[in-house]
């Protein structure tokens, strides 16, 4: 990085460490924060949303709709999610690249799974297996995106059915009596007022969220921890410019900061999205800030 | 072989009763279904005594967070805020570093260093703090006049908390702490995954699931396997939480909706 | 992002230019990147050691474009079955049953020892406290032989816990634990174990294609001594 690291071995103090803290590898860990905190910027909405469609199916009127929203809901909160993504990854991939072989290559005659092969024809490869490490690294970043969706969503949907029993069955009442249909109850009615019921839950579970980010590694993700674990560990003068003992400790420390400070930040984040959304709202919390103002 | 003999050979495996190797070729599914569900003893284990201790220190801290005294509040926020900010891959990490070096001064806390009591108490300070936030809201919501009705009838101290505030508490916790038990029972299998290390082969239900995958090569049988012993669990847990909600909200009206929602139907 | 794309173009661009000249379809090479000196990340965070410049002469000759993939280790043979990438070039030992499951290519180094080191020479092995890393050959053959087995996630882990006493010796692969010894008091112990096979490139068993074409490449780096030539250079096990 630096002019004067040509030679870190003549190094010392805090030169030293400029150099070291800036080689390639270490922005491989700097480009895992900003992974990490991409990650969770498009995961959270696209959780919410599975989460919100989970919700609305588990109270759904048409029984196999309803059905599969309450299977989702029980079934992958049940299972751990380190056990959910030692598997699903893989078996997701296998079941776009399955779609896309059934459609594309119509005419091919050989099996797909071949032994403990799964083959499929090179147009049906996702990404092809021409295109470039982004494409391929891009495409793992999404699947990993849509694993944990898919897994948070359903404990989204889990709060998100409660907030919505939550709403005072009074005012859907009121709804009906002034003539409007289920749907226009459920979107004007329940939807803007539910929230106020489903923040706590759902700051809980954003929380959850951000502490299940070292297990990205298993998604095909290089996470911070992983790179902690890589940087920190032993290193033989012979392979590096900047050998080093056991230095796990210091990383892992850094990562405990980094990842405690992230806590707090959105602690007072959510605690100022709570404010805002009680304002107005039939809840104890709403009925005071109305008083504080009066 | 037939499958009850797989069981008898191998379902105390995980804690060391029965056939000293594990299998290594020609796996069948008792196999991984018997050594699975082994490993599942640690995760029960783990998981109901760390929620037990941890129900105890949880109200004390949850009592400590509310209270009015700096000295008494401080430390009881900074121990939650810890534990719940930090990842507990984090949280093992730097539990069993601790631990070797502790170890290394006063041989008296040498236990530490082995999964079965090291991982324990880091998986019960972390539920702790998790049920100790859920506690502290649930006090914070308690309803005004419960409390007014107790200093009405003249309780303070220690019988308004035992008979009044501790049992409001609880019932308006209880949702959100079942939720906790089972991430505390999900937790459980950090530990071997990349917490303390695993002696003689003797571990969790993904350690023996890592096992069979890593052996057979292929994934889509051993941790679906381990997803289905999860979701019993799970179920079980709701089941037995759900019946403490209704203990705890037995005396109140709401639960006496049943029979009126039942009424018209009987009436037709 | 953007940061993010910028720099993996660039890792691609990098990894590109050892095969610029090969007009040949793009393989895909699986890796650990954790496994000096087979393979490592090196200081500027690309993958680095004796099987990436192995690899990289193997599909020059072999007329090939390469890419390097980095996997973990645990998920390397089911990524490589399902498709993620074309081969497995990560110090795998041939052991039967891998070869049920994937296809090796002829064997690029010697069937090696594995090593013990401990904290003094001395050190009785038979029934002592052994640390392997978790779902290793090496793991497996300490509990066949009814020692202790003490099994962590990462090779780091096993040497730390020698250090600090949690187990008497660790056994691993002769080239890893050479890198190891000599350093905080640790010495290599006389008693070799005799384990797994040579290592070989895995390839998908449906592959059969890309095995021939790595079999001939290896084949000529055997007979020129380049292969020679470079396991001494990286001290990675005995010659051929």
């Amino acid at each position: 990085m630096f002019s004067y690291c040509s030679d870190p071995s003549t190094l010392d103090g805090l030169t030293w460490l400029s150099c070291y803290l800036t080689t390639g590898k270490h922005m491989g860990l700097y480009v895992s924060v900003v992974t990490v905190l991409v990650l969770l910027a498009v995961t959270a909405p696209v959780a919410l949303l599975f989460g919100f469609a989970g919700a609305a199916s588990a109270r759904s009127r048409i029984a196999p709709l309803r059905w599969f929203g309450k299977a989702y809901t029980a079934i992958v909160r049940g299972v751990p999610d380190i056990a959910f993504f030692l598997f699903f990854v893989i078996a997701l991939d296998q079941g776009f690249e399955w779609i896309r072989h059934k459609i594309l290559c119509s005419d091919w005659d050989q099996p797909i799974r071949q032994g403990s092969d799964f083959v499929v024809c090179d147009a049906a490869k996702l990404p092809l297996s021409s295109s470039p490490q982004w494409v391929h690294e891009t495409y793992g970043f999404l699947l990993a995106v849509l694993t944990f969706a898919i897994v948070f969503g359903a404990f989204a949907a889990n709060v998100l059915f409660g907030a919505m029993r939550a709403v005072p069955r009074a005012q859907m009442e009121t709804a009906e009596a002034y003539g409007m249909s289920h749907r226009q109850a459920f979107w004007r009615i329940m939807v803007p007022q539910m929230w106020v019921y489903a923040l706590p839950g759902l700051s809980n579970l954003w929380m959850v969220l951000i502490k299940a980010t070292p297990l990205l590694f298993l998604l095909g993700v290089e996470d911070i921890v992983y790179w902690a674990r890589e940087l920190g560990g032993t290193k033989n003068a012979r392979f590096t410019d900047y050998p080093h003992g056991d230095w796990r400790m210091w990383y892992f420390l850094a990562l405990l900061v980094f990842y405690l400070a992230f806590t707090k930040v959105s602690e007072i984040v959510l605690d100022k999205i709570m404010k805002k959304l009680t304002h107005g709202q039939a809840t104890a919390a709403g009925e005071a800030q109305r008083k504080a103002a009066a | 072989m037939s499958c009850w003999d797989t069981i008898a050979d191998y379902g105390l495996r995980s804690i060391g009763i029965g056939e000293r190797l594990l299998p290594t070729e020609n796996f069948t599914l008792c196999q991984q279904f018997t050594l699975i569900g082994s490993g599942m003893l640690w995760n029960i284990y783990f998981g109901v005594l760390a929620l037990l201790a941890g129900f105890f220190f949880a109200v004390a801290l949850a009592v400590g967070k509310a209270s009015q005294s700096r000295l008494i509040r401080k430390p009881a926020e900074w121990f939650i805020f810890v534990f719940r900010g930090s990842p507990l891959f984090i949280q093992f990490f730097f539990a069993y570093f601790l631990f070797l070096s502790l170890k290394q001064v006063i041989p008296f806390f040498s236990p530490l260093t082995s999964a079965w009591l090291g991982a324990l108490v880091v998986l019960f300070f972390n539920t702790a703090a998790y049920s100790a936030e859920i506690f502290h809201g649930a006090l914070q919501s308690i309803p005004k006049g419960d409390l007014e009705a107790a200093d009405a009838y003249g309780m303070s101290g220690w019988s308004r908390f035992r008979r009044i505030t501790f049992p409001t508490m609880l019932r308006l916790a209880w949702p959100a702490y079942t939720n906790e038990a089972i991430f505390l029972f999900h937790a459980t299998t950090l530990v071997f995954f990349s917490g303390f290390p695993a002696w003689r082969q003797k571990g969790d239900a993904l350690y023996y699931a890592n096992y069979f995958a890593d052996k057979t090569f292929n994934p889509f049988i051993p941790y679906p396997i381990l997803a289905g012993y999860f979701i019993l669990l799970t179920l079980c847990i709701v089941g037995l939480y759900g019946l403490a909600n209704r203990h705890l909200n037995r005396h109140l009206p709401s639960n006496a909706r049943r029979p009126i929602k039942l009424r018209p139907t009987l009436l037709r | 992002m953007k940061k993010l794309i910028l720099t993996t173009a660039a890792l691609a661009l990098t990894a590109g230019i050892a095969s610029a000249d090969g007009h040949g379809k793009t393989v895909r090479m699986g890796t650990e990147g954790a496994y000096a000196p087979w393979n490592f990340v090196n200081d500027a965070g690309e993958i680095d050691g004796f099987e990436r410049e192995l690899g990289d002469e193997l599909c020059k000759r072999a007329k090939l474009t390469c890419e390097w993939v980095k996997n973990d280790w645990d998920s390397i043979i089911p990524n490589l079955v399902s498709g993620n990438y074309d081969t497995i070039i990560a110090g795998m030992s041939i052991t039967p049953e891998r070869d049920e499951v994937i296809d090796f290519t002829q064997a690029y180094t010697p069937p090696d020892p594995s090593a013990y080191v401990a904290m003094s020479a001395d050190v009785e092995v038979e029934g002592g406290v052994i640390a392997a890393q978790a779902t290793t050959i090496q793991a497996a053959f300490v509990a066949e032989q009814g020692w202790t087995l003490v099994e962590f996630a990462t090779p780091d882990e096993t040497v730390a816990a020698v250090k600090n006493g949690e187990a008497d010796a660790v056994l691993a692969d002769k080239s890893f634990l050479d890198t190891v010894a000599g350093t905080d008091g640790l010495v290599m112990l006389e008693r070799m174990e005799q384990i797994g096979g040579g290592v070989g490139m895995g390839v998908r068993e449906s592959d059969q294609e890309l095995k021939a074409t790595f079999d001939a490449a290896i084949q000529s780096m055997k007979d020129d001594g380049t292969l020679n030539a470079m396991i001494a250079k990286w001290e990675v096990a005995s010659q051929w």
